[in-house]
């Protein structure tokens, strides 16, 4: 199959080359490959982003799961954020904030956008709707940040994995929260290069993150992580744009995360059966949530 | 390339809480529904390694569910998909297997009614992105990226031929076909995934050529 870029490399020198933010030849790459009309896609992507500013709205009213694990943590957030307390940074809390308002919702089997997986999809829209407060971008500049992080994302979906069963939690929040620095980057006026290396920056250290989700739900640790990983997409984007470099280039960094996966037991990913959800509380948890009924055979009607 | 559209990486948008194991396990109860044509009136579903683990909590069950009566991933319908079978008199039973598959998120679904059963084994790739693995015991790869035709035929020489020269009478162009068989004369499928919106018509026709048992379609 004809493709513009199937490597991060290839993408920044497209980008650089041609003078054009990666989110165009992002853009770009998707008209060749599906044939759609580039006003369709962009559509797709429009509503993609409405459901987006929907969920994080609707969390930060406050939901609750079935389960009782998570809910409301975005609101305590922003009133915290509002009692102008905050150690770390408004704009940062902000993105924590809108980050735990989607995952909230997701648990609440509410509507979201997956990016690049439900579990992980906090961070891309948290950090967007923070950092949105202080760039005011037109609505076009915010499609284009996720043309971005889909760019990233689409190399690692193909040459790692965007899955926690296949490859643990760094390629759900990991891959989300390099994928939301980079397009940070872009969005404040850095260079496709700046991108990749707050990429870089983001998922070294969310290597070897493990899918240990208590009873199997996606609520904890999911919801902190995406909370986390809001925050490390800041701050990774940050150091680019200071001007910070990564030793180990981008491609490489995405195929060490591939081969982590590879060798991370399957306890560890996303089976529940190891980390946080082997732990006497994650048990005790696990029991209550489900009792009996758990185990042995799901036979239902 | 697994992964061929960005909104594979930003998308679907879907009713949470997992796009491997809620909106993957849909699409891939959709797509069983789509091939097999009409609402299935029982299912036996079969679950593997991280479906057979936490399907309960990831709500993969509803989610097939869902898929089976024809919810798109992000239809609210899905969370009363259980009831809604009821309704509709299709009865249903999950199976989680020991049995380790190649991938860690596999389903074997298998549906029918009084007339006939189809079995099909779906793998959630991650992110919402699903893959058909085996359809009726033929081991295939299908993405659903592209509009699907698959043919159920007796293995007789010419059939491919008059099939793909149906297709092509209609303009279409083939964009990757596969062709197997249970044994030599017997039952085979040729999979053929093409660029072009497959019409009604196309099908009444590949459906009346000689030695052509079943047509089954998959739209983009």
């Amino acid at each position: 199959m004809e493709v513009l870029f199937g490597t991060v490399k290839e993408l920044v020198e497209l980008a650089e080359s041609q003078n054009k933010p990666i989110s165009e030849i992002m853009i770009e790459q998707e008209v060749l490959l599906t044939k759609r009309s580039r006003e369709e896609i962009i559509a797709q992507m429009e509503n993609n982003l409405n459901v987006m500013e929907d969920a994080v709205e609707k969390g930060l009213q406050g939901v609750h799961s079935t389960s009782g694990l998570t809910g409301g943590d975005a609101v305590l957030l922003q009133n915290y954020i509002a009692t102008g307390k905050s150690l770390s940074g408004d704009l940062i809390l902000d993105a924590v904030s809108k980050a735990v308002a989607t995952n909230e919702v997701n648990a609440a089997m509410g509507l979201i956008c997956a990016t690049p997986t439900a579990g992980a999809a906090g961070i891309v829209p948290g950090t967007l709707f923070a950092v949105k407060n202080k760039l005011n971008p037109t609505r076009e500049q915010m499609v284009n940040y996720l043309f971005t992080t889909g760019a990233f994302g689409f190399v690692v979906a193909n040459n790692a994995s965007i899955s926690g069963a296949a490859g643990g939690c760094q390629a759900e929040t990991g891959s989300a929260a390099s994928m939301a620095a980079a397009a940070i980057v872009e969005m404040a006026g850095g260079t496709p290069q700046q991108s990749a290396e707050a990429f870089s920056i983001v998922m070294k250290n969310m290597l070897g993150l493990v899918c240990d989700p208590v009873a199997g739900l996606v609520e904890v640790p999911c919801v902190k992580r995406n909370a986390m990983g809001a925050a490390k997409a800041l701050v990774g984007a940050d150091m680019a744009l200071a001007g910070v470099v990564s030793r180990i280039p981008t491609d490489e960094v995405i195929l060490a995360m591939h081969r982590i996966g590879q060798t991370m037991p399957s306890a560890l990913r996303e089976t529940a059966k190891g980390g946080l959800a082997a732990t006497p509380t994650g048990k005790a948890l696990e029991a209550q949530i489900f009792g009996r009924e758990k185990v042995g055979s799901g036979s239902t009607n | 390339m697994k992964y061929r559209s960005v909104f594979e990486i930003i998308g679907p948008v879907m009713i949470g809480p997992s796009s491997s194991h809620t909106a993957g396990a849909a699409r891939i109860g959709r797509v069983a529904r789509k091939l097999y044509g009409r609402q299935p009136k029982w299912a036996k579903i079969y679950l593997y390694g991280s479906f057979a683990e936490t399907y309960k909590g990831h709500g993969t069950d509803v989610a097939i569910i869902g898929g089976l009566l024809d919810y798109d991933t992000f239809d609210e319908r899905i969370k009363t998909a259980f009831e809604d079978a009821e309704k509709l008199g299709m009865t249903f039973e999950f199976i989680p297997e020991e049995e380790e598959m190649e991938h860690p998120n596999t389903a074997r679904i298998v549906i029918g009614d009084e007339k006939d059963e189809m079995e099909l084994v779906g793998i959630s790739i991650g992110g919402g992105t699903m893959e058909v693995t085996e359809l009726n015991g033929f081991p295939l790869r299908l993405s659903g990226h592209y509009p699907a035709l698959l043919v159920v035929h007796e293995d007789r020489s010419g059939v491919i031929a008059s099939v793909s020269n149906a297709i092509a009478a209609q303009q279409m162009n083939i964009a990757h076909m596969e062709v197997d068989r249970k044994a030599k004369g017997e039952m085979a499928l040729m999979v053929i995934e093409v660029d072009q919106v497959i019409d009604d018509t196309l099908i009444q026709e590949l459906e009346a050529l000689p030695h052509v048992t079943q047509v089954s379609t998959l739209a983009d």
